[in-house]
């Protein structure tokens, strides 16, 4: 048995799963993802990753990026390392892919705001 | 001098919502901003978790806040940034306001006003922490600005006072960024955050959470170097002989927010002490004609979706805002609640629906909530588990109650 926490939305539900027979048992969700999460959870952990990027310009030094889709939960730093080797060099809009398919995962790095630059 | 109808104060989530609502009921409507870019708060809340109850999708805060900034771009509405109102005056007819900006000084009249100033972190001298006055403490929004919108690291080994939930985001976004997250203390006996974020903040990097235990001391001349921490017992007293001193270059403070209403005091706005915000009606008025209050102004919020929910509700009333008569009973609460948004009903403009927002004063399972009119049950909801952290919101139609002006309306708590 054991103990987590829904992060799927505010309710934040608290869900027991147990995986004694060979399927994943999981209560306490108030909605049906709480189940999808339970089993991602217990098999494949992940989570979206929110950071910063260094830019060269002084009235928005760092731009707030995120990863498109969640990405495995143990590739979090692997990840925090490329996006700190990122320097962005052009005014990109939000939604804008900062950095395409990082480590091979398939997921792009996206902006989460516009840049405002005066150039 | 420059005339308008709705003059909205604050440029985040509440003040967007309230002026795109003011100008699509038809009002000329400005909206004053003291920075130099709209969005307030969210700019620099770049986690995830933002707009899920408004658009059904996990966003970070500058994608929710392009948003709103886009559809005020569209809808044509004048903005004026980097510029503070410094008095407001009520005349007969409505207002008038001066602000300051790079211009010179600004007259402004208006036939209302929306006050969507959001709200203030609580700091260390606020907290009663002794010791010396080093660099190195931090609210834990202070934290925030640096490293998401300035690019730079407050600190490399700290402690976080307090679990509210930017002190758990900060947490998180500490370790990402290579810091090393001593621990998060709370002097209550519970977490203030929400339970999503203890797990996806803290667990998630083995950061350990300290309940029952408080910051009492902070030493270092230049900079900080160290904290003493200590347990308290449930009047939140430190226990002698239980304190530690822990070596780290920064503290960082989450321990609470408080509605900002300087500009609402001197227009003598009454303030509800439970909410520190106006007190208000179903419409967002205030207690002074023609003064709407909305977003973390009116009453501290953990979701932005109500923020802005409340925003649009007080910019469609002061669009529509003329004077009349009001007749007004109060929505009184038993001890169980913490606090309920609005604290006022206008017989006069009930609406087929008011919106109530609530918390309850401690964690409560199993309860239900319950409307009385003068002793006489109207109506009763369940809910399993209420948490102070989690404010509630509830549909209420009053109009078919009969209400008149010595109806008593009260709000009530059954606990099974």
């Amino acid at each position: 048995m054991k103990a987590l926490i829904c992060i799927l939305c505010p309710n934040g539900c608290a869900l027991s799963v147990s995986d004694d027979q060979s399927e994943i048992a999981v209560t306490g969700q108030k909605c049906k993802r709480g189940l999808e999460f339970a089993i991602a959870e217990t098999t494949n952990p992940t989570r979206t990753l929110c950071t910063t990027v260094k830019t060269i310009f002084p009235e928005m030094p760092v731009l707030p990026v995120r990863s498109a889709t969640a990405i495995p939960k143990d590739r979090i730093f692997d990840v925090m390392t490329a996006i700190n080797q990122v320097v962005v060099t052009e005014a990109l809009g939000c939604g804008t892919p900062v950095i395409t398919d990082v480590l091979g995962l398939g997921i792009d790095i996206i902006a989460t705001a516009s840049m405002i630059t005066t150039q | 001098m420059k005339q308008t109808d709705v003059i909205v104060i604050g440029g985040g989530p509440a003040g967007l919502a309230a002026a795109l609502a003011a100008q699509r009921g038809g009002a000329r409507t400005l909206l004053i901003e003291r920075e130099p870019r709209l969005g307030g708060i969210l700019k620099q809340c770049i986690h995830d978790g933002f707009g899920l109850v408004r658009f059904s999708e996990q966003l970070t805060g500058p994608e929710y806040a392009e948003r709103d900034i886009n559809a005020f771009k569209q809808a044509g509405i004048e903005a004026l940034t980097t510029t503070f109102v410094t008095r407001i005056k009520k005349t007969a007819t409505g207002f008038i306001l001066t602000a300051v900006n790079q211009t010179g000084v600004l007259t402004i009249t208006a036939k209302a006003l929306v006050l969507a100033t959001g709200c203030r972190e609580r700091t260390a001298r606020q907290v009663f922490i002794h010791g010396t006055r080093p660099a190195g403490i931090f609210t834990a929004g202070t934290a925030q600005h640096y490293i998401n919108l300035l690019g730079q690291m407050p600190t490399k080994k700290c402690v976080i006072l307090g679990s509210g939930d930017i002190g758990l985001i900060m947490a998180r976004r500490l370790t990402l960024e290579g810091a090393t997250v001593l621990g998060v203390y709370e002097a209550k006996a519970t977490p203030s955050g929400l339970t999503r974020n203890l797990y996806q903040c803290l667990h998630d990097f083995d950061i350990p959470l300290h309940l029952s235990q408080t910051v009492t001391r902070v030493y270092g001349e230049e900079r900080l170097t160290a904290v003493e921490v200590c347990a308290v017992d449930e009047a939140m007293q430190p226990i002698s002989g239980t304190s530690q001193k822990i070596d780290c270059d920064a503290l960082i403070l989450s321990v609470g927010l408080i509605p900002e209403n300087e500009l609402a005091i001197s227009l003598g706005v009454e303030l509800d002490p439970k909410t520190k915000g106006p007190i208000c009606n179903a419409t967002l008025m205030t207690s002074v004609d023609g003064v709407f209050s909305c977003g973390n102004a009116l009453h501290v919020n953990d979701l932005v979706d109500y923020v802005s929910e409340s925003g649009q509700l007080a910019g469609t009333a002061a669009a529509d805002f003329s004077h009349k008569q009001r007749v007004e009973i109060a929505l009184t609460t038993d001890p169980n609640f913490a606090y309920l948004v609005p604290q006022r009903l206008d017989l006069n403009d009930t609406g087929t629906k008011t919106i109530v927002y609530f918390r309850s004063q401690q964690v409560l399972k199993n309860c239900d909530l319950i409307v009385m009119v003068n002793e006489r049950e109207v109506l009763r909801k369940h809910y399993s588990h209420l948490r102070p952290p989690e404010m509630e919101r509830l549909e209420v139609d009053f109009a078919h109650l009969n209400l008149t002006a010595d109806s008593i309306l009260s709000f009530k708590m059954e606990v099974h």
